[in-house]
């Protein structure tokens, strides 16, 4: 029984808010990729149930929704954890030790890149060039930025947002 | 009412994220504090650039200009500079200087740059639209509606020979005939903001700087082809441009400078914003359009190109958010002004993203045909710790790698050519002497592997082989019949890909084999790498005379393939080695070697 009742409250439904933004971009062509950004800005990620709502309000395939979930590399289809980690590795963060970073960060959160920590408090990707070169390397942490990472301060870093 | 002096706090993404939002709460608050808010201004600007020394504060009208500034420096910076005139020296690139009105002449970095696109980064504020038009910002679009015919703004653009700055180069104006000549009918201008090149961001700080520019060139690019409707294609990655496009398009609405009956004239014309979503290939206009609408981002064989079927198959013109920014300045001080500029066939400008293993990180912009050295040692402040410069990468994955012998080859789109290289969109990676360039090679095929859209075959397969053949080297396990197989491969995929994505795929690999085969030699004949970045071929050994048993590695070591007794000399087992480096970097005594 227990079971089925967290199953339940697992399941991802769309918002008045997203149904909303879903029926004024209904009509304008190319909507798909657009809806897909707001759904993943909602969710954190795109839940399989939602994709099919979306399927049947925009009334495309949903064939043709995951084969554009799946080409690109900003969609996610798995739930990520509550604090994203994003460790940079364009060319400049390569080459000032952007791999030492990760593998640090794997270390330290115990799982290796694109899975949750077994308490769903953080997930560690490793993405292309946020655009902060002059910082190398670089890793974003919710949406913030730090610059000139060293691998001896993550311990830190991590403590910090564990606490907040 | 005038303000007395301004004080310009950097706003771009690199500064921000440095404090720079709190600094620019101090420097608000300090002021208040001090009763000068009616005297005092304090405006939070595009990138000033010079990201390796920010934040960055300048003050106007003395042209002080401040690095490495911190929030509880905007105190003294009011109390001292702003209130009793005398500078803070210790904020200072150069701290020994004493003057207040010491402005960026005595940088290095500032001399030999020229800002054409660059223009108003730094100096207003992008999310005021009146600080852009009292830069004669939107003049150019009101000169063109009114006194020029669609044909002469694409006269005019042409006569500058201006060229897109997206990597390959085409000349704008010829682009914008071959739209213009379609039948009148639906027709769309589209700016690439898409930029997905890594170690790249001229057109994040550009549109974050300053996107009115962008918006007034799309308007004046729509009259000269004849669209009503133009669409940013922005990578969802860069929130702080995407805001800062959305506000400046709202005012420009507002304004009456898009929208219906622009200026009260018979033309018409919006924007709206779509967003990438991470695929690097749709930095080519066919897939981008695809993107835009709404599909897999893949790539379709041209022609027909998209100034002639485009956009849900309509006429389109695609170009880059650098070639855009060029285009208000080319129309108010005219084609011929910007023509002078540069070199016999690459005019005006161009912005470089400078990073790697260089002194002064930054954004820069440079007329056409300056030298690389000029750039990495002039105003790059040359290479990190002293080190060698080994190569310079322009063009990122699809460029090539530029060794020392051509560090005086004037950049423009030819030269760079004809040393098996691109212009690229303008990112400029310098390598040193730590670098290891299969090492790098496999970098780029790692990139360009996984951001192969998969639809033709030379890309799809060709890149995975290179990518074994660089995997295998970097290993130790890799012979000469595997360099002779890359080259044919190489060749292969420039000549039968689809896209620009796999033509150039394999220039890192070409480049490298022809000027640093010595090092491939080295991966090969002798399995070393003399920067210690392939880490199979590295061998930590411990020195017997210089170990002191300390214990220090044996206690790091994480796979505890380090004994010894105390106080005596210790031993790597290096068949359990997984040489990760831990026990060189902790050792004190310089015992242990990795060769």
């Amino acid at each position: 029984m227990s079971t089925a009742t967290t199953q339940a409250a697992a399941i991802q439904k769309l918002t008045p808010e997203l149904k909303a933004f879903i029926a004024e971009w209904k009509n304008k062509p190319g909507n798909l990729i657009m809806v897909l950004h707001r759904v993943q800005q909602g969710f954190g990620y795109i839940p399989r149930e939602v994709a099919f709502e979306v399927a049947d309000l925009l009334d495309v395939p949903l064939a043709k929704i995951y084969g554009v979930i799946t080409f690109y590399n900003f969609f996610k289809l798995k739930k990520p954890g509550r604090n994203q980690i994003q460790v940079c590795m364009g060319t400049a963060c390569y080459l000032k030790g952007g791999e030492d970073i990760i593998q640090e960060m794997e270390g330290i959160l115990g799982v290796g890149l694109n899975t949750v920590t077994p308490d769903g408090e953080f997930s560690t990707e490793a993405v292309r060039c946020v655009g902060c070169c002059g910082l190398a390397p670089v890793m974003v942490v919710n949406g913030e930025v730090y610059g000139k990472v060293k691998t001896a301060d993550l311990q830190g870093i991590i403590a910090k947002i564990r606490k907040a | 009412m005038g303000y007395k002096q301004y004080i310009l706090v950097c706003g771009g993404t690199a500064c921000e994220s440095n404090q720079g939002i709190a600094l620019f709460s101090a420097l608000k608050k300090a002021v208040e504090e001090n009763g000068l808010v009616n005297d005092v201004q304090v405006v939070r600007t595009g990138c000033l650039g010079f990201c390796e020394k920010g934040p960055i504060v300048k003050i106007l009208p003395q042209d002080t200009f401040y690095v490495e500034v911190k929030p509880e420096d905007a105190a003294v910076i009011v109390k001292e500079h702003i209130i009793k005139g005398r500078v803070v020296s210790r904020l200072l690139y150069d701290k020994n200087q004493s003057k207040i009105n010491v402005g960026i002449e005595g940088i290095d970095f500032y001399q030999k740059q020229f800002r054409i696109v660059l223009r108003n980064c730094g100096v207003i504020d992008p999310d005021k639209i009146d600080e852009y038009i009292a830069r004669d910002g939107y003049k150019a679009l009101e000169k063109v509606l009114f006194e020029m015919k669609p044909q002469d703004v694409i006269d005019e653009v042409s006569k500058s020979g201006l060229r897109g700055r997206g990597g390959a180069g085409f000349p704008t104006g010829k682009k914008w005939s071959f739209a213009a000549m379609q039948p009148a009918g639906q027709k769309y201008m589209v700016c690439n903001a898409d930029e997905g090149d890594p170690g790249a961001y001229m057109d994040r700080s550009t549109l974050e700087g300053d996107p009115h520019s962008v918006l007034e060139a799309m308007t004046i690019a729509g009259y000269a082809i004849g669209a009503n409707m133009g669409y940013v294609y922005i990578r969802a990655e860069y929130p702080l441009a995407i805001q800062r496009l959305e506000t400046a398009i709202g005012q420009a609405r507002e304004y009456g400078l898009l929208g219906k009956n622009i200026l009260g004239s018979d033309f018409s014309f919006d924007i709206e914003l779509r967003l990438g979503a991470g695929a690097f290939v749709c930095g080519e206009e066919t897939a981008l359009l695809a993107s835009i609408e709404g599909k897999r981002g893949m790539p379709t064989p041209r022609p027909p190109f998209p100034a002639v079927k485009g956009l849900w198959g309509r006429p389109t013109v695609i170009n880059n958010v650098e070639t855009l920014a060029n285009i208000p300045v080319i129309l108010l001080k005219g084609g011929l002004w910007f023509s002078k500029i540069g070199t016999a066939t690459s005019k005006g400008t161009k912005v470089f993203a400078l990073t790697g293993k260089i002194n002064n990180s930054g954004l820069i912009e440079v007329p056409m045909g300056t030298t690389l050295r000029e750039i990495i040692f002039d105003i790059g402040g040359g290479i990190r710790n002293g080190k060698a410069f080994k190569s310079a990468q322009t063009g990122g994955p699809s460029g090539g790698m530029i060794p020392p012998q051509f560090l005086d080859v004037p950049i423009d789109y030819e030269s760079l050519a004809k040393i098996g290289s691109i212009m690229g969109s303008g990112g400029l990676i310098v390598m040193d002497e730590d670098d290891c360039i299969p090492d790098i090679a496999k970098f780029y095929l790692d990139f360009t592997v996984d951001e192969s859209c998969g639809k033709c075959a030379p890309c799809r397969i060709g890149g995975r082989k290179l990518l074994n053949y660089l995997d295998k080297i970097c290993k130790g396990a890799g012979s000469y019949e595997d360099i002779e197989n890359m080259k044919e491969i190489s060749e292969a995929m420039a000549r039968a890909s689809l896209c620009g994505l796999g033509q150039t795929a394999s220039n890192p690999v070409q480049s490298s084999l022809r000027y640093f085969m010595d090092e491939y030699k080295e991966h090969i004949d002798d399995k070393k790498c003399r920067a210690g970045k392939c880490k199979s071929l590295l061998r930590y050994t411990i020195n017997p005379e210089k170990c002191v048993g300390c214990t220090a590695c044996a206690r790091v070591c994480p796979v505890t393939c380090i004994s010894g007794e105390r106080k005596k000399p210790h031993v790597i087992d290096e068949l359990r080695c997984i040489k990760c480096g831990q026990c060189f970097e902790v050792c004190k005594f310089n015992a242990v070697n990795r060769a």
